[in-house]
């Protein structure tokens, strides 16, 4: 019990590694510059919120990282090592795990096959426990095609299916979009339990301010593909960000 | 009768033609069930694919050349060991084939259509070097040329039994890896979805590479079931090529199911008409009645009920 609290307070008081550094990132779809220039740092066991309103960028950040799309120049930096130009696979590999909006689970294949989809990577072959008892409600639906799921029980899944790659860094896309109010309050706890139980990084995207007030320690505002503000959860000013929010 | 042919003589017929319409079925099925994985994984439609058929066919043949000449006593169980070897060598040249050339093109489909058509082109050119331009048929042990009896009139092959009985076992092996496999389980998502496959961890470019290798290596083993039935020559591959495009257009390519069914009532309907009709007649109707079905249903005739 001690050595865990001064655990705590060190990582608190000493300055937290950093696991992925993403350096003046520039993302284009054909012509069109999206991201122009991104510089973000994110430690170890620490939650950053990206917030900013539709059409700012976010996704295609999210994209960008788990390199659904090539940056154009700029480097993407995890544990000390260069994904910037490796395929999807290997960036999950180095240990980034992705969660995209709209959830995108394999819709024909059944819950469990979901979940299994991000064991090979590191070549495990049986769900670990711990999944199921963060999710206890995969478990009954095992068998049950993921199609069939509602959103919030499918977002559960996304997170469990990226869990089970056993990352360092997880990426969330707009993990509230589409899903009752109580759900989104137990995913925020959820997503803190999960940080304080593995160390897990983790950046969120997200336009609902409660939500990223409850999450996240550190916010950072995204604005026509420049992030444009960034503040620690202490520091937030709620009408602030809520300007930055409104269009 | 019809056509003056008494009653038992038309139930014979029925019984002879369906089993040639089986062979059939087993070759169409063999190739379609591969040009359908690979279509439905990659979107790669493979023009050099009835070549992979006669590349099976072709060691098949060799196979049974060197039965013959230095191990005569195992003649008898050759075919097996061809089949074997059918598989392996298709699918290694399919493997190469995607290494070398497929895997620059995917998302062109016009590009890799015409990339294919020169593969197949090429490999028609060297099996005329390497073989002659001639048809080569090959020589059956002689337990598998006699046939069944099933009364005076009806007689049912060895050889179709064996065929059919191989396509079976193909079948449901393939069947089992998708549905069971690790392999399998990679290969369903990467079909859902390419790039979210590859965000969960999964190596699309090696899945990619091993379903286009058991794609081509079936089709291997369809062009040693195929010696059975025809003699191989190096553009043997091409009648049966638009056939089983024809097979997996109406099948669609979402379920095994499909393509099983589609292979069985073209070649059924096939063979039947044929015996009536001339051979090109029975294609024209066969091909009519698929062209008519599908301006119905242009995603084929047995596509899944999914929410996607
Ligand atoms: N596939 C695409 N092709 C071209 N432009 C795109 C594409 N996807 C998104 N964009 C553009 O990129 C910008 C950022 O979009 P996106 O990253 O989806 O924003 P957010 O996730 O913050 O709502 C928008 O202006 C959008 O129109
Ligand atoms: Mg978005």
């Amino acid at each position: 019990m001690a050595t865990e609290s001064i655990d705590k307070i060190s990582a608190v008081t000493a300055l937290p590694d950093i696991t992925l550094d993403i350096k003046d990132l520039h993302v284009a779809y054909g012509a069109s510059e999206v991201l122009h220039g991104v510089d973000l740092q994110v430690g170890r066991g620490e939650i950053v919120t990206l917030m900013g309103r539709n059409g700012m960028g976010k996704t295609t950040l999210m994209k960008a990282l788990i390199g659904n799309i090539a940056a154009r120049s700029g480097n993407i930096i995890l544990d000390g090592k260069d994904i910037t130009h490796l395929p999807s696979w290997q960036r999950v590999k180095a240990g980034l795990a992705y969660v995209p909006q709209g959830r995108m689970i394999f819709s024909a294949m059944t819950v469990t096959e979901n979940i299994e989809s991000g064991l090979f990577v590191r070549g495990g072959r049986t769900i670990p426990q711990k999944l199921y008892d963060l999710f206890p409600v995969l478990k009954e639906l095992g068998e049950r095609r993921g199609g069939n799921l509602s959103g919030g029980q499918q977002q559960q899944l996304a997170i469990a299916r990226a869990l089970a790659t056993g990352p360092h860094v997880l990426l969330l896309d707009e993990p509230t979009e589409g899903i009752q109010p109580s759900l989104i309050l137990e995913l925020a706890r959820t997503l803190r339990k999960i940080r304080d139980e593995t160390d897990l990084s983790i950046i969120v995207s997200e336009q609902v301010l409660s939500f990223a007030l409850d999450v996240a320690d550190r916010i950072v505002v995204i604005e026509g593909g420049n992030i444009i503000h960034q503040c620690s959860r202490a520091e937030a000013d709620g009408e602030q960000l809520m300007r930055f929010l409104s269009v | 009768m019809l056509w003056g042919y008494s009653f038992s003589d038309l139930t014979s017929i029925f019984v002879m033609q369906s089993f040639a319409g089986l062979i059939l079925f087993s070759v169409f099925l063999l190739m379609a069930l591969g040009l359908a994985i690979v279509f439905g994984q990659m979107g790669v439609i493979n023009m050099a694919h009835g070549e992979f058929m006669i590349l099976g066919a072709y060691t098949t043949y060799v196979c049974s050349q060197v039965f013959s000449r230095w191990i005569p006593t195992l003649f008898g169980a050759y075919f097996f060991i061809a089949v074997i070897l059918a598989f392996i060598v298709a699918g290694a040249v399919g493997m190469l084939l995607e290494w070398g050339l497929i895997r620059f093109l995917y998302r062109r489909p016009l590009d890799t259509l015409l990339a294919t058509w020169g593969v197949s082109l090429m490999l028609q050119q060297l099996f005329r070097s390497v073989f002659g331009a001639r048809e080569v048929g090959v020589q059956l042990p002689d337990w598998m040329m006699g046939s069944f009896n099933l009364n005076e009139t009806t007689q049912i092959p060895v050889n179709g039994v064996i065929v059919v009985g191989l396509t079976f076992f193909i079948t449901l092996g393939i069947y089992a890896l998708l549905l069971k496999s690790r392999w399998g389980c990679q290969v369903r998502a990467v079909m859902q979805n390419r790039s979210m496959a590859g965000a969960v961890g999964i190596n699309t470019e090696w899945i990619d590479r091993l379903t286009f290798g058991l794609g081509c290596g079936v089709a291997g083993v369809a062009g040693a079931a195929f010696t059975m039935i025809g003699s191989t020559s190096p553009t043997a591959g091409q009648q049966y090529i638009v056939d089983t495009f024809l097979v997996v257009a109406f099948g669609g390519t979402q379920s095994l199911g499909g393509t099983i069914a589609s292979a069985f009532s073209i070649s059924q309907a096939r063979s039947i008409l044929e015996f009536f009709l001339s051979g090109s007649m029975a294609q024209v109707i066969v091909l009519l009645t698929v062209i008519g079905i599908l301006m119905l249903r242009p995603q084929g005739l047995f596509s899944m009920k999914v929410r996607r």
